[in-house]
């Protein structure tokens, strides 16, 4: 008797674990290393609690990392992942494909009108909405008030460059380690590309005109990169060509930079007393403008998806539904403060005056995130979506690759003509592989 | 089998002893194939399966992004490659990579590991820390070097050139390809410290006496006695960095992204760019291949130089 | 004037002394790494650099309570030691058979085992990637040591034949001539010999399992992610990061940096080659 209880208990034990492991559905999320991701993860408990059927797994990778990881499972139909968190650019690319799930059926309280139009739009194709957004981000102009105020200089709210570099010129004190602007200038299509192709957007240039030829070697480019290379180079940090988002962010918190264009998601972060020692100084400002202010700052929206090839789309649904819902912002609000909540998303977190208070940088980036319009992001009229990206499959190489030109003109390796011009070439050639010059 | 050993005495015998050997050389043939080929089989298939996949791509356009478009192209892939304009950046950043990483690997690995064969206190602590580099992953060695030495503005280095007066160097901007060799160079000088200093401990020290006695200066004994015990070694490290050095990645990717302009391109990293940022199989795959062909140039120089240390026994 | 013996002394001395400061030069950057991991992400940007400051288990703490850390390492050492146990395997006998039995064309296999090395990750990863999904071996651990034992086997199969062909042949030809067969052959006199050399291949091997970090990252997903995976969970958020993934650097370098420490002697013993006569 005694000998054949263990084998029973082991064996009901595991009829008992098989039994429950039918019943529950495990959604595995692949998604990026972000604060905000890193917040969701952590509620995990709360869904398991509402949802007792669901169980979720996680897989929070580095952007690039995942992007690539994402991509391949995606493309080879391999079924790895029941919800992906893909940013503007995929989305669309992806929704053409029929590789996403589209998004119907939403329940009336998740209230799909409450979304930014901009924001939804760039999560569409051809009207069906392929992701929900988690959080977005416009860019926008930091910069330290203390430092104007000492210099008796006067921020507008929305700046030119040409006042930009007039600022930056004034503020630009290298031997006290003080730089009159950090701006991104590591290569990468994500990196300087995006902050590039916005201040292109504002000095009146494309990346393409109708017929899908590059622009390079137009006056609107030259304008944008010289410019570009002169501000950065003369009146920026040493080492500015290897600094992106996560450079410029420590340089600007421990007080390194007068001022400092970027993600409107940097406005938490540089009011955040734990991270930052210039908290109490910052100022905001619209993205600059030049010419134009069309496309002048960028819309990016992390998001998440369903891919067709998962086995358990209901409840991968019914997670993405809970984690971009208002009731989710709420959660955040309690738990974490209200300031933490996901930004750029919702047109009614801007209508909370609670949040309004809590978050010094919320009025700027509604602004910013209204008059961005990945449509019509240029002055003169261009075939692609995208305001600091072009939604095509190619971007990612193409913008990588003049990227590291751009770069190589900031460091002083070439001229902004050469520059410019291997770049033109380089986009003409990919362009033609691809068969968009037929 | 024992028969074979004993003194030969009849002529019968002595047939039988022949066909014994004949026949235990037929069987240790076999036994030589049976051993080898659970190794050359599996490697065969890794090498073929992917291989002719690779090939099979290389020929056809195949975009992971475009499903459905897949159609012979004939050599289109690999002019699409090698025109490509980082190709002889890339080849030439190779070639300067592996170069200069093997030479200052090989020098320093001979002069630390001559400096620590000599007995001193904490001797193998000193051992010990100078290994450690060899253990740590590739990404966080290159992140750690790129964040916190050699930034311009709040790294180590950049506190001891201020502490100096000189003005903090921004490596990335001004020496990227430099910044790199010196950040691979980190992960593998180790490598050759620890091959080498052990091959110093089986140094005839009689020998250097000798020499010694007869008025032979230091130097002359490092030329004539200790490089040329060191060759056999020395080879041996030569052939296992070539073989990583080539495809060094993590460490581009990290730091630099293989720019400023293609300063840092690589081979290994202008392939990534066409198979994981563009997902064109059929370039990546072309590129694959080019890359194999010119590493085994490569190791086949290598091979002419260093290989007769390696497989003879001296 | 000093005496032979006090320049001798002083010879050493001033020797041992640049041994330890070029010791502590290269160490230098795991010690910062290690000292960063304490800072909090403020004091780890600060300029210049702090050498004193408040020490936190902050980075840790919040490590600890993100992820799963041990869920990883044991991915770690099961990929790690699996695949050098099953590379061991089929790189001993081929050794062995290569350097007591050579043949016109050993020296050709040989090569052209080391020319597979050569094939880079990245151009091979969409077909390794269709097989593997077709075959179900996807985020599996045996997919993992799978792929490592095709990578580092011809490593293995080079350092162990270098290493065997150190070993006199009338040693193994006594033993067979007392009737032993290969296996016995193997077993009991060629792998106690040359202990040294198979803890050496071991030990390369496993290291460059444990930090391999192209394959684990993309064939893997949530069940049977590495240490390398943990990693890349903690490098290059938006925001600062610093302290973070130092902490995590350091937590998964610790295990195979103490392992290599302790067995430092074995490996230095076997990496020779033979070049120890």
């Amino acid at each position: 008797m005694k000998r054949s209880f263990v084998p029973t208990l082991l064996a009901a034990s595991i009829a008992f674990t098989t039994l429950q492991a039918q019943a529950m559905t495990t959604v595995t999320i692949g998604t990026v290393n972000n604060g905000d991701m890193i917040r969701m993860q952590e509620l995990t408990p709360v869904f398991e609690a509402a949802h007792p059927d669901i169980k979720l797994q996680w897989v929070v990778l580095e952007e690039n990392i995942l992007r690539q990881r994402l991509t391949t499972d995606i493309a080879t139909g391999s079924g790895q992942f029941d919800v992906m968190t893909i940013g503007s650019y995929e989305v669309p690319i992806w929704g053409k494909q029929n590789w996403l799930v589209s998004l119907e059926n939403l329940p009336d309280d998740y209230d799909v009108d409450d979304l930014f139009p901009s924001v939804r739009e760039g999560l569409s194709h051809e009207g069906a909405l392929y992701a929900l957004p988690f959080y977005a981000e416009s860019s926008m102009t930091y910069y330290r008030q203390d430092l104007f105020e000492e210099a008796g200089l006067n921020m507008p709210d929305r700046p030119t460059w040409h006042q930009i570099r007039d600022y930056a010129v004034a503020l630009h004190k290298p031997q006290q380690e003080q730089y009159g602007i950090c701006l991104r200038g590591k290569a990468g299509w994500g990196e300087n590309m995006a902050l590039i192709s916005t201040v292109a957007n504002a000095f009146g240039a494309r990346w393409f005109d109708e017929k899908w030829q590059a622009e390079f070697e137009g006056e609107e480019w030259t304008n944008a990169l010289s410019f570009y290379v002169d501000l950065l180079g003369n009146y920026g940090p040493p080492g500015a060509s290897s600094n992106g988002f996560n450079e410029n962010l420590a340089l600007f918190n421990s007080g390194k930079c007068a001022m400092w264009v970027d993600a409107t998601v940097a406005g938490s972060f540089v009011t955040d007393p734990s991270q930052s020692s210039v908290h109490e100084h910052i100022g905001f400002a619209l993205a600059p403008m030049q010419v134009t202010e069309q496309g002048a700052g960028w819309l990016w929206a992390w998001s998440l998806a369903i891919p067709v090839s998962s086995n358990v789309k209901e409840a991968a649904q019914t997670f993405i539904t809970w984690a971009t819902s208002k009731a989710y912002s709420d959660l955040v609000a309690e738990r974490y403060g209200i300031a933490n909540i996901p930004p750029g998303t919702r047109q009614s977190t801007y209508e909370n005056p609670a949040y309004l208070e809590a978050a010094s940088f919320a009025t700027t980036t509604l602004e910013s995130m209204n008059k961005a319009d990945p449509v019509n992001s240029t002055l003169k009229p261009s075939p692609y979506t995208g305001v600091q990206f072009v939604a095509i499959p190619e971007f990612q190489a193409i913008g990588t690759q003049v990227g590291r030109m751009f770069a190589g003109a900031l460091a002083g390796q070439s001229s902004v003509a050469a520059a410019l011009s291997s770049a033109q070439a380089a986009t003409q050639r990919s362009m033609a592989r691809a068969g968009y010059h037929k | 089998m024992n028969t074979s050993s004993l003194p030969v005495e009849h002529s019968a015998q002595a047939e039988e002893s022949s066909q014994s050997v004949q026949s235990q050389r037929r069987r240790k043939s076999k036994i030589s194939l049976a051993m080898v080929s659970p190794s050359v089989v599996v490697l065969l298939a890794w090498m073929i399966i992917p291989l002719s996949m690779t090939i099979y791509f290389s020929f056809i356009r195949y975009n992971l992004l475009y499903p459905g478009d897949e159609g012979f192209v004939g050599l289109e892939n690999y002019y699409y490659f090698m025109t490509d304009a980082g190709f002889t950046a890339g080849l030439t950043n190779t070639l300067w990579l592996v170069g200069s990483v093997l030479l200052i690997s090989v020098v320093l690995g001979v002069l630390i590991a001559i400096l620590v064969d000599n007995m001193f206190w904490g001797r193998g602590i000193v051992r010990v820390l100078l290994i450690s580099p060899f253990f740590i992953m590739p990404t966080v060695s290159a992140l750690v070097w790129k964040n916190l030495l050699l930034n311009p503005v709040s790294g180590v280095f950049a506190a001891i050139w201020n502490f100096f007066g000189a003005t903090p160097i921004d490596w990335f901007t001004h020496y990227p390809l430099g910044a790199i060799i010196m950040i691979v160079s980190w992960q593998w000088v180790p490598f050759a410290v620890l091959m080498l200093m052990t091959a110093m401990q089986s140094l005839d020290q009689e020998q250097k006496d000798a020499a010694r006695l007869d008025g032979a200066g230091p130097i002359a004994i490092f030329w004539h006695i200790t490089l040329p015990h060191l060759m056999r070694p020395i080879a041996v490290v030569v052939m296992i960095e070539t073989i990583f050095l080539l495809a060094i990645f993590a460490e581009i990717f990290t730091t630099t992204g293989g720019g400023p302009g293609y300063e840092t391109t690589n081979l290994a990293f202008l392939i990534y760019t066409q198979a994981l940022l563009e997902f064109d199989v059929g370039v990546a795959s072309a590129g694959g291949l080019i890359a194999v062909v010119i590493a085994n140039i490569a190791a086949f120089m290598l091979i002419r130089i260093v290989g007769k240390s390696l497989t003879e026994k001296h | 004037m000093l005496t032979l013996k006090q320049t001798r002394q002083l010879r050493t001395f001033l020797l041992g002394s640049l041994a330890w400061i070029v010791a502590l030069l290269v160490f230098f950057p795991i010690f910062w790494m290690l000292l960063t991991s304490f800072k909090t992400e403020l004091d780890a940007f600060s300029s210049p650099p702090q050498l004193f400051f408040t020490p936190t288990f902050e980075n840790y703490i919040q490590v600890d309570s993100r992820s799963n850390y041990f869920h990883y390492a044991m991915n770690s050492v099961v990929v790690s030691f699996g695949a050098t146990f099953l590379g061991m395997l089929l790189a001993i006998p081929a050794a062995y058979s290569m350097a007591f039995f050579e043949t016109k064309r050993t020296k050709g296999t040989l090569l052209w085992m080391l020319s597979t090395k050569m094939l880079p990750p990245v151009g091979v990863l969409v077909p390794i990637y269709l097989i593997f999904k077709d075959v179900g071996l996807l985020d599996t651990r045996t997919g993992l040591i799978l792929i490592y034992t095709l990578i580092n086997l011809p490593i293995m199969v080079w350092m162990l034949y270098t290493y065997f062909k150190e070993i006199p042949k009338d040693i193994l030809e006594a033993a067979r001539l007392d009737g032993a067969t290969p296996m016995q052959e193997i077993l009991r006199v060629l792998l106690p010999i040359s202990k040294g050399g198979i803890a050496s291949t071991l030990l390369l091997s496993l290291i460059l399992c444990w930090n391999e970090a192209f394959w684990s990252l993309n064939l893997t997903a949530s069940s049977a992610a590495p240490l390398t995976a943990l990693v890349a969970s903690y490098s290059s958020p938006e925001g600062l990061f610093w302290a973070k993934l130092s902490a995590v650097s350091t937590l998964a370098c610790a295990p195979i940096l103490i392992f290599g420490w302790f067995s430092q002697k074995q490996l230095v013993r076997g990496l020779s080659f033979g070049a120890v006569k």
